[in-house]
C-alpha cells in the first residue's frame, strides 16, 4: 500500500532506505515520596554529573564531525544543567515537597518549557526543545533505562521519530542514517539545520510519520519536495533510485569546481558571483565556491520592521558581508525600494503603475537622509574588505552624477570625522532601463562598472508588468533585442577599459550563458546553489566559438529561434 | 553594587550563541550578577534566565554586580557584548 506524507523539505536529496523508528523507553515519571532528602538531592546531581561529561563527550565529536559552530549548541545544553536557577528550584522541590528527584526535575522542566513556548520570537520557542532534550537525557539516567543511540544502528536506514533532538542528529553516522523525518519542526529548527550541515536529506513537521510508518517499512524521502512515500511501487522506487543516483554524481562532480576558477576553454577567466540578500547567505556562497558576490540586496535589512535601520545596524551587515568575503569583490546596490516591495513604515502614496514610479534612487535621491545613512554605513565599512557600490533604477546620467555627488560629500564628512575610508571603492550601476543601456557609450566613461538587472530590463523593454500572469509571455530573455542592448552595454563597459556584469536570473540561465559568454560578459551573478553547476558549463565552453554563436542569435528575428538555436547547437 | 545600562544593536537580540558566551563570562566571577530587561530581573550565571529574557534589537538592558569582584565583572560582561557587537 502507497501512502504518501507531505512535510517540509528541510535539506535537499533522495534518501531510500527501511524505517527506523526512534521510540523512547518509557519516561514516565511517578511521584514518589522519599525520606532521605539529602541522598535524593545527592542522587539527583550525580545524574547531573554524569549527563554533563556524556554530553561533553557527544560535543566533542559534533565539533569535528560538524565543526565547532554546530558543536556550540551542545555547550549550551551544558550550561543548563550547571545553571544555578535550575538546580536551585529541583533542590528545593526535593526540599520542601520531599518528592524523588525525577518528579522535582519533570516539574521544574515543564514549568520552563511552557515559558519559553510562549516566547514570541521563533527562536526561543526552539529552544524549549533544548530543555526538553536535556531534562529526558537526566530522567533517564534517574530512572536507570536507556534510550534508544542513533550511533548504534549499523545498516542503511531512514530514521523516523517525532523530533530528533540535536544530540540525536549529532550521533547520526552518515553512513548508516540515509535520511530522517520527523512529525515536529521547521526549517530553522536544530534537526533542519543540522540536516543540512550534514547533507542528509531531510523531511520535517509531517504530523503523523511515527503512527503512519511501520519499523522496517520501505522509505522514500524526497528532501527537495517533502515528499515521503511509504512503500511505494517498485517502479517508483527505481525512479528515485535514478534520481538520487544523478544527484550524487552530479554533486560529488560539482564540488571538485569548489575551489576552482571558471575559465573557458581558450582561457577567458570569468567571475561566477552570488546574489544575496542577508550577511546569513555567504555561508552558502563560500560552500559553493563564489568568487564574490555580484549583487547584496539591502532591502531586507529595510523589511519586516516598524522602522528604518539605523547606520550602525547596516554598518554591522555590511562590514560582516565583506569581512567574511575578504578579498573577493562584494557588490552592494543601495536601497531599491517601490515597485513590489514597499515600506509601510514610510507611508509611501499608492501608485497606478508602482514599476514606473518612484522607486529606488528616484526615492533615494528625494529623500537624501534615508539614502545618507546608507552610503554613511557602506562608506564605513569599506575598510573591511572589497567594497562595490552600484545605483538602482539609473535613467539619465544626471541621476548617476548626483548620486555619486551624494557619495563623495559623505566620504568627505566622513574623512573629516576622522574615519578611515577606503580609497578603492568601485561606483558602478544596474542597468535595468533600455535608456541606460542604449546610452551606455556615455555612462561608461563616468562609471567604473555595470551590472545588467535582467528581470526589469526585460519588463521595461518589452513593456510587460512581470506580476502580470497575462503578459507572461512576453518575459523573454533570449529575445534578439534583449541580447542586443546587452551587448552594446557589455562593448560600451570594454570601450572604457570598465567591465559588465548580470544580476538577473538569465545570468544562471544555461542557453543564455553560451550567448553572454559570447558576448563577452565579465561576471555572472545568481543564487548560490546555481553557481557550481554554472561554472561546469563555461569551463566547457570556448569563447571565440560563442562569439559566432551570439553573433548569429542577435540576427535572428524571435525568441523562440535563438532558444531552438542554442539548445540544437550545444545540446543545452 | 554597580550597574550600567545598554542599548542592543544586534539584528537577533541576544540569541542561544551570546547567551552562552555571557553566562559563561558572568560564571567567572564571585560577584552576584544581575541582567534586566523589560522591568524582569534575571540571574546572568542562568542560561534559561537569560535566554528567557528574548532580548531583542533595540531593547535596553541593564547589567548589576554585586561583590568583591564586581568592577571587573561589569567591565569583562561589557568587553564581551562589544566583542559579539551586541552592544
Amino acid at each position: 500500500m502507497t501512502e504518501n506524507l507531505i512535510g517540509i523539505a528541510a535539506s535537499s536529496g533522495v534518501a531510500i532506505g527501511k524505517a527506523f523508528l526512534m521510540i523512547e523507553p518509557d519516561l514516565t515519571v511517578t511521584n514518589r515520596p522519599i525520606s532521605n532528602k539529602e541522598e535524593e538531592i545527592t542522587r539527583f546531581h550525580a545524574a547531573v554529573n554524569a549527563s554533563k561529561l556524556e554530553l561533553q563527550t557527544i560535543r566533542d565529536r559534533a565539533e569535528v564531525d560538524l565543526g565547532s559552530e554546530n558543536a556550540a549548541i551542545f555547550d549550551a545544553h551544558i550550561l543548563v544543567l550547571s545553571d544555578p536557577e535550575l538546580l536551585g528550584s529541583v533542590e528545593s522541590k526535593i526540599n520542601d515537597e520531599a518528592v524523588n528527584a525525577e518528579t522535582a526535575l519533570q516539574e521544574t522542566a515543564d514549568t520552563l518549557i511552557v515559558m519559553f513556548e510562549q516566547l514570541d520570537n521563533e527562536y526561543m520557542r526552539e529552544r524549549a526543545a533544548d530543555i526538553r532534550d536535556v531534562t529526558k537525557r537526566v530522567i533517564a539516567r534517574l530512572l536507570g533505562v536507556e534510550i534508544p543511540n542513533i550511533g548504534l544502528i549499523d545498516e542503511e536506514v531512514i530514521i523516523i521519530s517525532k523530533d530528533l533532538a540535536p544530540s540525536d542528529t549529532a550521533q547520526l553516522n552518515r553512513l548508516f542514517a540515509k535520511g530522517f523525518t520527523t512529525d515536529m519542526g521547521g526549517r530553522t529548527s536544530h534537526s533542519a539545520i543540522m540536516a543540512r550541515s550534514l547533507e542528509i536529506p531531510a523531511v520535517v513537521g509531517t504530523k503523523n510519520a511515527t503512527s503512519a510508518i511501520k519499523q522496517g517499512d520501505l522509505i522514500v524521502l524526497d528532501g527537495d519536495k517533502g515528499e515521503v512515500l511509504i512503500n511505494p511501487p517498485n517502479e517508483v522506487i527505481e525512479r528515485y533510485i535514478e534520481k538520487r543516483n544523478e544527484q550524487v554524481a552530479e554533486k560529488k562532480e560539482l564540488s571538485l569546481l569548489k575551489n576552482k576558477k571558471t575559465i573557458t576553454l581558450d582561457g577567458i577567466h570569468v567571475e561566477v558571483a552570488a546574489n544575496i540578500g542577508t550577511p546569513k547567505d555567504i555561508e552558502s556562497v563560500l560552500e559553493n565556491g563564489g568568487e564574490g558576490v555580484g549583487l547584496y540586496r539591502t532591502e531586507f535589512l529595510y523589511m519586516e520592521r516598524d522602522a528604518l535601520p539605523t547606520e550602525e545596524e547596516q554598518f554591522q551587515a555590511y562590514k560582516q558581508v565583506l569581512e567574511q568575503m575578504g578579498d573577493k569583490p562584494v557588490v552592494v546596490r543601495t536601497l531599491d525600494i517601490g515597485g513590489d516591495k514597499q515600506l509601510p513604515y514610510l507611508n509611501l502614496p499608492e501608485e497606478m503603475n508602482p514599476f514606473l514610479g518612484f522607486r529606488a534612487i528616484r526615492l533615494c535621491l528625494e529623500e537624501q537622509t534615508i539614502f545618507r545613512t546608507q552610503l554613511r554605513a557602506l562608506l564605513r565599512a569599506s575598510n573591511f574588505g572589497n567594497l562595490k557600490i552600484m545605483f538602482p533604477m539609473i535613467a539619465t546620467l544626471e541621476e548617476f552624477r548626483e548620486a555619486k555627488k551624494l557619495l563623495l560629500e559623505e566620504k568627505e564628512q566622513l574623512r573629516q570625522e576622522g574615519t578611515l575610508v577606503s580609497d578603492q571603492i568601485e561606483v558602478g550601476i544596474m542597468v535595468e532601463i533600455p535608456s541606460t543601456a542604449i546610452l551606455a557609450d556615455q555612462f561608461a566613461k563616468e562609471v567604473d562598472f555595470f551590472s545588467i538587472g535582467t528581470n526589469d530590463l526585460i519588463q521595461y523593454t518589452m513593456a510587460a508588468d512581470r506580476m502580470n500572469e497575462s503578459v507572461a509571455y512576453l518575459y523573454q530573455p533570449y529575445h534578439p533585442a534583449i541580447l542586443r542592448l546587452v551587448k552594446m552595454v557589455i562593448d560600451a563597459s570594454h570601450a572604457q577599459g570598465k567591465w559588465t556584469g548580470m544580476c538577473g536570473e538569465m545570468a544562471g540561465d544555461s542557453i543564455a550563458i553560451p550567448l553572454l559568454i559570447g558576448l563577452g560578459l565579465d561576471e555572472f551573478s545568481m543564487s548560490a546553489p546555481t553557481m557550481l553547476k554554472a561554472r561546469n558549463q563555461i569551463n566547457q565552453l570556448t569563447q571565440i566559438e560563442m562569439k559566432q554563436i551570439a553573433e548569429n542569435a542577435l540576427s535572428m528575428q524571435t525568441s523562440e529561434q535563438v532558444k531552438q538555436y542554442v539548445k540544437e547547437t550545444l545540446k543545452v | 553594587m554597580t550597574n550600567h545600562t545598554y542599548t542592543v544593536v544586534a539584528e537577533s537580540g541576544i540569541h542561544a550563541r551570546p547567551a552562552t558566551g555571557l553566562v559563561q563570562t558572568a560564571s567567572k566571577f564571585v560577584s552576584d550578577v544581575f541582567m534586566e530587561y523589560k522591568g524582569k530581573k534575571v540571574n546572568l550565571k542562568s542560561i534559561l534566565g537569560v535566554m528567557s529574557l528574548g532580548v531583542g534589537q533595540g531593547g535596553s538592558i541593564s547589567i548589576f554586580a554585586e561583590g568583591s569582584d564586581q568592577q571587573e565583572a561589569l567591565e569583562a560582561i561589557e568587553s564581551f557584548l562589544k566583542s559579539e557587537g551586541i552592544i
